[in-house]
């Protein structure tokens, strides 16, 4: 290392950026891949459960698929159709995008690795941040289907609006419980909570409302409404083609992986290596045991919400808001009571 | 450059209350008028967390919180009135809505 | 450090204010409306109130400006063809701005309010939180009520007018 740049290191400021900044390339680079090859694993799940192979020809059980995918997109002519709002419509991709990549900045990926906290940002307001940038996610697709000024993607459009803000509410009472039991929002906190035992044994209805709210804030099947093929044709990306519909699609993934990663970080114990005393291994093997727990257990979600969409039929849109608006928000709001009743009647006793 | 005072704060707020109140009075469009209402409820927010850095209390903070509940309330309504009388007179413009009786 | 972050905040909340006042396609304008939010949440971290700078985009940003947007585009508000303001409207802007600032001003001009330093409140969501629940507890309840009272009275506002058929015989 050149002396000018140990000395740009050793300020303190420029030392955090550093390091926040290759936390940055890391995670992202590492969620990137994870995308692409969450397209292959659907796929070849998929396959597997409708009894077919799947893309198996490119490598090694088709293991290059992603990237000849990714060159075929790449190289596509870009095409603007003639009737669009060109501003909103080449942006909307890119807005879609963001959430996700901006709510991985909070969740620990793991405790901690040679000094170093693994996690982007342990903000005190943790969880608030999260649900406030996932409800940014709702622009993407509304300006996607209002610049594609065409009725099939406008539709889409509108409803997954409503789908997302009426899931919200349910998704964001049921974490109150959580609050409740961990008294912090702060997501290293909620981890270090459940050194003992899971949340999800503590508040296992929670969990449930979660799961499902998670779902459909994802638009994955069973609630996939705004691209339902056979009745929106493709939903809000209809007028979409090349790396601008990619990202699209991309988005989805993306935002299946956080929700998977938040559902293991809220009730499964995070980054927590169950019946293990990993501190007996000492500090450099126990942070990567942790960080390897953290991914087993992502995967594990991962691979279940694929199972999902591929078993369950789709929801119809009005049952899709009933079960919002009638069945898991008052059950939301049955939780929070029951669990502050129980908190108080324990700090009684 | 040395960090802000109270004064800066308050100056970027009372800009922001004017850009705010010169938007109502500017537009003709209903819905740009509610957004220009959003502006001023805001800069009020911006004094108040100010207020609150420089007076060693919480308290500014505990009225933006409510600040910040009145005005999702008051959207809502806002919102449902005008799309009630676009229904009645089809458009959203303050000058074409010109009667008293319907 | 500090310093430049509010300066860049500043400017560029005031920019985006600005802007969302003189577009003419609403969509841009409650675009421009959600940025400004950011930016304004970003000046509400460098007075230490965290808790707020996320309530505020979790509030305006992901309720309040998806609200219009939904509006906006079901009622189809069009760009507008002409200006969106006309002269006299354009002078009264700027006379009622210019005179609001003015008084504003002379407030701010007092000496006194230059040297006041920075308290020590951090606003974490537990500090909030428990101002809220011991101190506050009565406006807290109010506040929930009148949510209540905005979303009984936005169904009623908004749901489908009567059948012609069964309409009673206006006069």
């Amino acid at each position: 290392m050149s002396p000018v740049f140990s000395n740009l290191l050793a300020q303190p400021g420029v030392a955090l950026a550093a390091e926040a900044a290759v936390k940055i390339a890391v995670v992202i680079v590492v969620l990137m891949g994870m995308v692409a090859y969450t397209v292959l694993a659907e796929r070849r799940i998929c396959a597997l459960i409708q009894d077919r192979l799947g893309p198996n020809r490119v490598g090694a059980f088709g293991l290059l698929q992603p990237i000849a995918d990714s060159f075929k997109l790449l190289l596509k002519e870009n095409v603007l159709p003639g009737h669009v709002n060109r501003f909103w419509y080449v942006l909307a991709p890119t807005i879609a995008m963001a959430p996700p990549l901006l709510t991985l900045a909070v969740i620990p990926f793991g405790n901690t690795l040679a000094g170093f906290n693994l996690v982007i940002a342990d903000l005190d307001v943790g969880v608030l941040w999260i649900f406030s940038i996932a409800s940014l996610g709702v622009y993407g697709i509304v300006l996607a289907g209002w610049a594609s000024n065409s009725k099939y993607p406008f539709l889409g459009g509108m409803r997954s609006a409503a789908q997302l803000i009426s899931y919200e509410v349910p998704m964001g009472l049921s974490v109150v419980s959580v609050f409740l039991l961990v008294g912090s929002l702060k997501l290293s906190n909620v981890v270090a909570y459940q050194a003992g035992t899971w949340l999800i044994f503590k508040a296992p209805l929670a969990f449930l409302i979660f799961l499902v709210s998670a779902f459909a804030e994802t638009n994955r099947l069973p609630f996939d409404l705004p691209e339902a093929e056979q009745e929106l044709v493709g939903g809000y990306n209809t007028e979409y083609g090349q790396m601008k519909f990619a990202l699209f699609f991309l988005a989805e993934y993306a935002n299946m992986i956080v929700a998977s990663a938040l559902i293991v970080t809220l009730f499964f114990g995070g980054w927590q290596v169950p019946f293990v005393r990993v501190e007996a291994f000492g500090p450099i093997l126990a942070g990567a045991l942790g960080v390897a727990a953290f991914f087993v257990k992502l995967l594990a979600f991962i691979v279940f919400f694929i199972w999902v969409r591929w078993t369950l039929p789709r929801f119809r849109y009005d049952q899709l808001m009933r079960l919002g608006w009638r069945v898991l928000l008052p059950l939301a709001l049955l939780n929070i009571v029951a669990t502050a009743l129980a908190l108080a009647l324990k700090l009684r006793a | 450059m040395e960090p802000p005072g109270l004064n800066h704060w308050l100056v970027v707020s009372a800009m922001l209350f004017c850009i705010g109140a010169a938007g109502v009075v500017l537009r003709r469009n209903l819905l740009v008028v509610l957004m220009s209402l959003e502006i001023m409820l805001n800069a009020a927010n911006l004094a108040l967390v100010a207020f609150s850095r420089y007076g060693n209390g919480l308290d500014g903070q505990i009225f933006v919180f409510f600040v910040i509940t009145v005005a999702a309330a008051e959207v809502a309504v806002g919102l449902a009135i005008l799309v009630a009388l676009y229904r009645l007179c089809g458009t959203v413009r303050v000058s074409d809505i010109a009667t008293l009786k319907l | 450090m500090e310093a430049a972050l509010f300066h860049l905040f500043s400017f560029l909340t005031l920019a985006g204010a600005l802007l969302v006042i003189t577009r003419r396609d609403p969509v841009n304008a409650a675009m421009l409306l959600v940025l400004t939010f950011f930016f304004m949440a970003g000046l509400f971290v460098l007075a230490h109130a965290w808790f707020l700078a996320a309530a505020q985009i979790l509030v305006y940003a992901g309720a309040i400006m998806v609200l219009f947007l939904f509006v906006i585009m079901l009622l189809d508000a069009k760009e507008e063809t002409r200006r969106c303001f006309g002269r006299v409207a354009g002078v009264g802007a700027l006379a009622v701005g210019g005179a609001l600032l003015a008084a504003l001003a002379g407030v701010i001009r007092d000496g006194r309010l230059w040297r006041v330093p920075a308290g020590d409140a951090e606003g974490t969501t537990a500090a909030v939180g428990r101002l809220l629940f011991n101190t506050y507890l009565l406006p807290f309840e109010v506040a929930s009520v009148l949510l209540l009272a905005a979303t009984v009275g936005v169904i009623v506002l908004i749901r489908a007018p009567r059948r012609p058929d069964d309409a009673p015989p206006s006069a």
